[in-house]
């Protein structure tokens, strides 16, 4: 067993992978947290989709400039289109609040179907994208390596040290507005890094997963924490303990990294739900606290004249 | 401060004078919270203008003293989405223009903040568990961590328990002694009546009356109406507790 995890640790590929799937794991949540906390938790997708008609615009100018291999374009592709996806997304949110979902559901289809044709008009088949939709990090390359560090860095420097203002943000906006916080440049911080997030995760768990690294840590946290700063820790635990986890097991067994990585989380947030009463997380209900008896009053709804 | 006029307002022209106590009343949908937002730069303002301390809030968001001013919104479901205890959440009232991160000595102001509204020993506990009025007192903290000199809150009585009503006249009493102007959106002025200088009620979007406070409309004051609010006893309902402000400086 240990000669097997040790040789699986000197194997190039694996030690890019792990890498790559540790900083995915660790960061992924940090935004998961912001966007759970202001409801958005189907924002990651929706960017994911996006990116993948970038990976396929990558291909296009790939292959239209005679690089090799015609991908090499795909991940740079990728973090354009999911940036602009994202802060359009915002734009929309911001703009025209009634029809958010509608304008998201514009972007998931119209993400797929761009990719999907652009990857034709590349020269390819639809059969490309398979990597992008469902993680390719077996075929991750040093630059792919350097690309997740960078992206991962900002994620976690900007996450992190703004914490506090991002807190204020996504707990309540109208707040942060009255506070005099810079609330439009930081919505779209959290949306760029939103895309940067999608960007990288895309390599390790694709697309059609790519929320579920950002979003179930983060359910999983909830479950066991009473603070925001726990929450975020605890998720980023979680994060890269089944990112590291799920693909080294996929080193053993031939199961897709990115599948298994989402189902060990969510295993975790099963094994949490059980194990919540355990943890002597005594809830106090509404108890009657020192001078704090409630007596809850009805209102009076009188409607006063001048 | 002054207002101007957006769709759901109309005509409304509305000063507040530094160290006023002013209640802002009227029924749903007359456009109270509206004007406190329009106020605030969270709603914005078609035609006219609404100025803090003389700065234009529709303007340059810059010029405006943001430190200088705590707002209270209306409590809406703080339960779901991810947990925070009171301590993350009045922490959140100290960052605001030009600071992205609380400075130094944050924990000690909030914690203060929480001892002012009697929830200190429960800083650390998920306010998703409060009860109403215990979350409405810690977005009273949360406001009050910025030590403001103008208080904007939004039906801070609605939805909240006796013990919570009394401890915020006790503490706006105090605010208002210490100076603190105080524009407060009510439906009734209940606990809140003794210290109220002048009070502005909209209807439709139009101010029908700004001056002493209004009576009670007809049955609210009958003797079985129940009230678990003194009634009639004014300036000497001022409770006199002791000191729940601390000292300023």
């Amino acid at each position: 067993m240990l000669e097997t995890l040790a040789a699986m640790l000197a194997s190039p590929l694996m030690q890019r992978g792990l890498l790559i799937a540790a900083l995915v794991g660790i960061s992924a949540p940090v935004i998961g947290t912001y966007l759970v906390q202001r409801r958005l938790a189907l924002l990651g997708d929706g960017i994911g989709h996006v990116a993948l008609t970038g990976v396929a615009m990558g291909w296009l100018a790939g292959s239209a400039a005679g690089l090799t291999p015609h991908d090499s374009l795909a991940v740079p592709g990728a973090v354009v289109a999911a940036v602009i996806g994202a802060v359009l997304i915002e734009v929309m949110r911001t703009k025209g609040r009634t029809s958010g979902d509608v304008a998201l559901a514009l972007l998931f289809y119209g993400g797929i179907a761009g990719g999907v044709l652009l990857i034709g008009l590349a020269g390819g088949t639809s059969a490309n994208l398979t990597g992008y939709l469902f993680g390719s990090i077996a075929t991750v390359t040093p630059l792919d390596v350097w690309l997740t560090a960078g992206l991962a860095a900002v994620v976690l420097g900007l996450g992190l040290g703004l914490r506090p203002a991002l807190f204020s943000l996504c707990h309540d906006e109208e707040f942060a507005l009255a506070t005099g916080l810079p609330v439009r440049a930081l919505n779209i911080m959290v949306a760029v890094m939103a895309a940067f997030t999608v960007s990288v995760s895309m390599r390790v768990v694709g697309v059609l997963l790519v929320s579920a690294v950002m979003i179930v840590p983060v359910a999983v946290a909830q479950l066991v924490t009473r603070s925001f700063a726990g929450t975020m820790g605890t998720a980023m635990a979680v994060g890269a303990g089944v990112c590291v986890t799920g693909l080294s097991i996929t080193y053993f067994h031939p199961l897709s990294p990115g599948a298994t990585i989402v189902v060990l989380a969510i295993a975790c947030y099963v094994l949490a739900l059980i194990a919540r009463p355990l943890l002597g997380r005594a809830r106090r209900h509404g108890a009657p606290h020192g001078a704090d008896r409630l007596h809850d009053v009805e209102d009076d709804l009188q409607l006063r004249g001048a | 401060m002054v207002l101007g006029a957006a769709p759901v307002l109309r005509g409304v022209d509305l000063t507040v004078a530094d160290g006023e106590a002013v209640a802002l009343m009227g029924g749903n949908g007359s456009g109270k919270s509206t004007l406190i937002k329009s106020l605030l730069g969270i709603v914005p303002i078609d035609s006219g203008e609404a100025r803090l301390f003389g700065a234009d809030v529709t303007g340059a968001r810059r010029a405006v003293p943001w430190s200088r001013i705590g707002y209270v919104p209306q409590r809406v479901g703080v339960g779901a989405g991810v947990p925070a205890t009171a301590l993350e959440v009045v922490a959140s009232g100290l960052t605001g223009h030009r600071r992205l991160r609380p400075g130094a000595g944050a924990r000690r102001a909030c914690l203060d903040a929480l001892e002012q509204v009697g929830l200190a020993d429960r800083a650390r506990e998920s306010v998703a568990i409060f009860s109403g009025g215990q979350q409405q007192r810690v977005l009273i903290a949360r406001a009050l961590v910025r030590r403001p000199r103008l208080l904007l809150l939004d039906e801070p009585l609605s939805g909240v328990d006796q013990v919570s009503k009394e401890a915020m006249a006790r503490i706006l009493t105090q605010l208002q002694a210490d100076g603190t102007t105080l524009l407060i959106v009510l439906h009734e002025l209940g606990e809140l009546a003794p210290l109220l200088d002048r009070a502005v009620v909209l209807r439709q979007g139009r101010i029908v009356h700004d001056g002493s406070p209004p009576l009670p409309a007809p049955g609210h004051d009958a003797p079985d109406h129940e009230h678990l609010h003194p009634h009639g006893d004014a300036p000497s309902a001022v409770p006199t507790a002791p000191d729940l402000h601390g000292k300023p400086q």
